[in-house]
């Protein structure tokens, strides 16, 4: 057994067939991801009690003959913005360093309840803000494919854990892009669900009308099935959708023959051409499975970046408000009024991108600017999202890069915020639709770098964008 | 110039942020170049357009309602544990108002 290439499908085989228990294969991931961290920081703490304890209850349902779940037995890593009753849960935040949370979130309930095994918390861009995991107040992490360079962000750790191989499955969170941009830096698969398809109960709140949680895997398959456990309504939850979670995994049978996919032109004129021809090679792939691929034209594209920076702004400034240094947060020692106690905690506290974003959604928000910033991007957003809805109209779904470039190096765009935003682009747009999309890796730059291909469907069609990621895959690797 | 510096601290003041100097000097290049991007969305007629204020609801305004019953909480110890001062089953701030 290899840690670095297990599959579900493969751990279950092992406990059926006796070859290892649950508890046994807990403690070699465990030891074996506490062995690689220190190359790539991509957790910031382990939980290995919970680990064995999960691994615990597997092992006595198998003796007991009864059904361990789907994810019986298998390593998973949770990124800190997810809170885990009993484990630290820092959001990468100097504020939360010490915060253990008294609740589970939903996903982590369903994760384990089916078997799924937490071996830590991965690291993040502070409160899950930033493209390179470099916001970390805990430490950057290293992208394992190569280590002067970042894993992508926000959610590097659990990019980084999944491809290094010291966790089987990851959970993430993506608001504009935080998934599926590290999947394709770190070459794994990462989903961003339909918006309100995964509960948002015990995620840390950045920008909720955006924020997501989802999977990441080495194959599609097991994306799909641990998407298959976390999806469905929640009582916790208003915004979590009624609708029926299909059996996802029925749709991995390679029928792609006559689906009718479109490339959009305003992602296609600028990128660079490394990642287009990869891009261009993974389209022509899906045409000889027998799609056919299409020109299409999401002409708001261009206005995208401003719409997601003042929503998603305004959103994290009223969100990020709690942290103030009363019931969960640590409090700055200045001494003071408690209005200053408050500017003190949060001014010491946050780092500087979590500032910046207060800061211009605060701004945004303010008396005199509402009209004129929040209303129109809202207006704006609803263009976008008519945009894809036209396009959907056309096509079943759309193949689209992740990120104009691979993995940069560490500190080479840290500098410069307005860049690394407009490094969003082609994640934006899918998430201010609401609509699912996934990276599947789809080549690697002559470096060596990976680089990932983005599929989006409409809403709740996440069976059609499997269905293409796994023919994808298959078509690519045999 | 979209911001000034006096700006950025009436927002930080609104924002219960205390920055340095410095930081106030790097927010305004930093929010005046953002702000200037983001002034394209201008360029684009959104007149007769609904704002986007929900996702993906299309049910009727009380359908997420749940029954008004009672459910167990936290509780005083569970709720406080994380706090930097507790006391006496509260959360402890400093002194708002003078005797």
């Amino acid at each position: 057994m290899d840690l670095r290439t297990l599959t579900i499908s493969q751990v279950r085989e092992g406990l059926q067939a006796h070859r290892f228990s649950a508890t046994e294969l807990t403690r070699e991931a465990l030891d074996f991801a506490e062995s690689q961290n220190p190359s790539t920081s991509a957790y910031l703490h382990f939980s290995p009690e919970r680990a064995l304890a999960t691994a615990a209850r597997v092992d006595e349902k198998i003796a007991r003959g009864e059904d361990p779940g789907p994810l019986a037995g298998v390593p998973v890593a949770v990124k800190d913005v997810i809170v885990t009753k009993g484990v630290r849960t820092t959001c990468g935040s100097k504020l939360l360093a010490n915060y253990v949370p008294p609740y589970d979130a939903t996903a982590i309930a369903r994760l384990e309840e089916a078997g799924g095994v937490i071996l830590g918390k991965t690291n993040c861009d502070e409160f899950a803000m930033g493209s390179s995991n470099e916001n970390s107040a805990f430490g950057p992490v290293r992208n394992p494919l190569a280590h002067d360079r970042v894993p992508g962000g926000s959610s590097g750790g659990s990019a980084a854990a999944v491809a290094q191989g010291t966790a089987t499955l990851a959970l993430g969170s993506d608001t504009g892009g935080s998934i599926r941009q590290p999947a394709s830096f770190c070459g794994v698969v990462g989903v961003t669900p339909t918006y309100g398809r995964v509960s948002r109960y015990g995620l840390t709140a950045f920008a909720s009308s955006l924020d997501h949680i989802g999977p990441l895997a080495r194959t599609v398959r097991d994306a799909a099935t641990l998407l298959q456990v976390i999806a469905g309504r929640d009582p916790m939850d208003a915004t979590s959708a009624e609708a029926t979670v299909p059996d996802y995994t029925e749709s991995l049978d390679g029928k792609v023959k006559g689906l009718k996919l479109g490339l959009p032109r305003e992602y296609l004129k600028d990128l660079a051409s490394e990642t287009g021809t990869l891009i261009a090679a993974g389209a022509e792939t899906l045409r000889r499975l027998g799609c056919e691929v299409r020109e299409i034209s999401l002409p708001t594209t261009d206005y995208a970046i401003g719409c997601y920076y003042i929503i998603a702004t305004a959103e994290a400034s009223s969100n990020l408000a709690r942290f103030d240094g009363v019931r969960y947060t640590s409090r700055s020692q200045a001494s003071g009024t408690l209005s200053d106690m408050y500017r003190h905690t949060r001014g010491e506290g946050f780092g500087a991108e979590c500032k910046r974003r207060i800061m211009l959604g605060t701004y945004v928000l303010s008396a005199g600017y509402y009209d004129a910033y929040y209303l129109k991007a809202q207006k704006v957003r609803s263009l976008i999202a008519r945009d894809f809805a036209r396009a959907f109209s056309e096509v079943d779904a759309i193949v689209a890069p992740v990120s104009p470039f691979p993995a940069f190096k560490l500190g080479e765009k840290i500098d410069d915020p307005l860049a690394m935003y407009l490094s969003d682009i082609y994640t934006i747009t899918g998430s201010l639709a609401g609509i699912p999309c996934m990276s599947v890796p789809c080549g690697m730059t002559a470096e060596g770098l990976p680089v990932g291909m983005q599929i989006l469907a409409k809403h709740f069609d996440e069976p059609t964008m499997f269905r293409l990621a796994d023919a994808y895959e298959r078509a690519r690797t045999n | 110039m979209k911001i000034t510096e006096e700006e950025v601290r009436y927002v930080a003041d609104l924002a219960n942020l205390e920055l340095t100097d410095a930081e106030v000097h790097k927010f305004r290049a930093d929010l005046d170049e953002i702000l200037g991007h983001v002034e394209r969305l201008n360029e684009i007629e959104t007149a007769g357009i609904e704002p986007m204020t929900q996702v993906l609801y299309e049910g009727g305004a009380t359908d997420t309602w749940r029954d008004d019953c009672e459910r167990p909480c936290l509780g005083t110890d569970v709720a406080l544990a994380n706090a930097p001062q507790p006391g006496a089953g509260y959360f402890k701030v400093p002194k708002v108002i003078e005797r």
